[in-house]
């Protein structure tokens, strides 16, 4: 029979750091998928993710029990995105002029004839995840927890620590800032 | 431009975007190994160094408001002698002179 992860966690607190490795095992997809979302390099995902392992084996000391330890590792490993976010967020103004002709195409069609250009397509796919790299951290995170990921914002104020209204205050500015941004993407676009 | 639609649309096409759950060959091994090369954090120690280096500013800070208070003029004219202050309250009473006291 496995060991349940209470006994895992017993364990690896009483000094046998092995019994952490069936955790990294079971969870790694799960925080792999979650990093995916925010870095786009494939080393970036996997220092991310090491980093939540790192975090979760030096502070397991500090987990309770009280939730399910899954719960907790999830919440370190967005506050381990978000710190990965605020990082690297020098180099993130590029030039909407930079579309490729998919993205370009996509567009055109998107204004000429809404209905034809499908959602589905690799060009819509590109320019959002053009558009997300360009938000701020903050507005970065809610978008993709709150909008794409579509948590309640009570789930996002467990995950990120904020309060209700502050996950409340930062949505609408999430929102406002990423619509400033398709609006400057088109004025770049067709002027 | 109907940029609430297209708003709309690349959320669409951002949440169909799911990303992999791949986790790399040996990832877990990686993890484990640099968990081991990784000192243990031992928290005593960490407050115990943070003590020490407060201690010299410290230091510092209280020989700054030793010498501040030792060199600074007296801001009153007169020098407040709370004893004197003390005895004059505490005697007050005593000197006094009561009605039954007063000469006819």
């Amino acid at each position: 029979m496995e060991p349940t992860d209470a006994e895992l966690i017993a364990a690896v607190l009483r000094g046998d750091a092995s019994r952490f490795e069936p955790l990294v095992q079971k969870y790694s997809p799960r925080v792999f998928a979650t990093a995916r979302r925010y870095a786009r390099r494939e080393s970036e995902v996997e220092d991310i993710v090491q980093e939540v392992w790192l975090k979760a084996f030096q502070k397991l000391k500090g987990f309770r029990g009280e939730a399910p330890f899954e719960h907790w590792l999830m919440r370190l490993a967005v506050h381990t995105c978000y710190d990965f976010l605020r990082g690297h967020q020098r180099n993130r103004e590029t030039p909407f002029t930079e579309l490729t002709e998919l993205e370009g195409d996509w567009l055109d069609r998107f204004a000429t004839q809404p209905d034809t250009a499908s959602e589905q397509a690799e060009a819509a796919r590109l320019l959002v995840a053009r558009i997300l790299d360009q938000l701020s951290p903050p507005a970065r995170l809610i978008i993709t927890l709150l909008e794409i990921e579509e948590r309640t914002v009570k789930e996002i104020a467990g995950l990120t620590g904020w309060s209700i209204p502050l996950v409340k205050v930062r949505a609408f500015r999430a929102r406002a800032e990423m619509r400033k941004l398709l609006a400057k993407m088109s004025k770049e676009k067709y002027l | 431009m109907n940029l609430a639609e297209l708003q709309r649309k690349l959320i669409a096409a951002a949440r169909a975007d799911r990303p992999s759950d791949r986790v790399p060959y040996a990832f877990e091994q990686r993890v484990m190994a640099r968990l081991r090369a990784c000192p243990t954090l031992d928290e005593w120690g960490l407050w115990a160094t943070a003590l020490w280096r407060a201690a010299a500013p410290c230091l510092g800070i209280m020989l700054l408001l030793s010498a501040w208070s030792w060199f600074s003029p007296d801001s009153t004219a007169s020098s407040t002698d709370l004893s004197q202050a003390l005895d004059n309250t505490v005697l007050a009473a005593a000197d006094l002179d009561t009605p039954a006291d007063a000469p006819r």
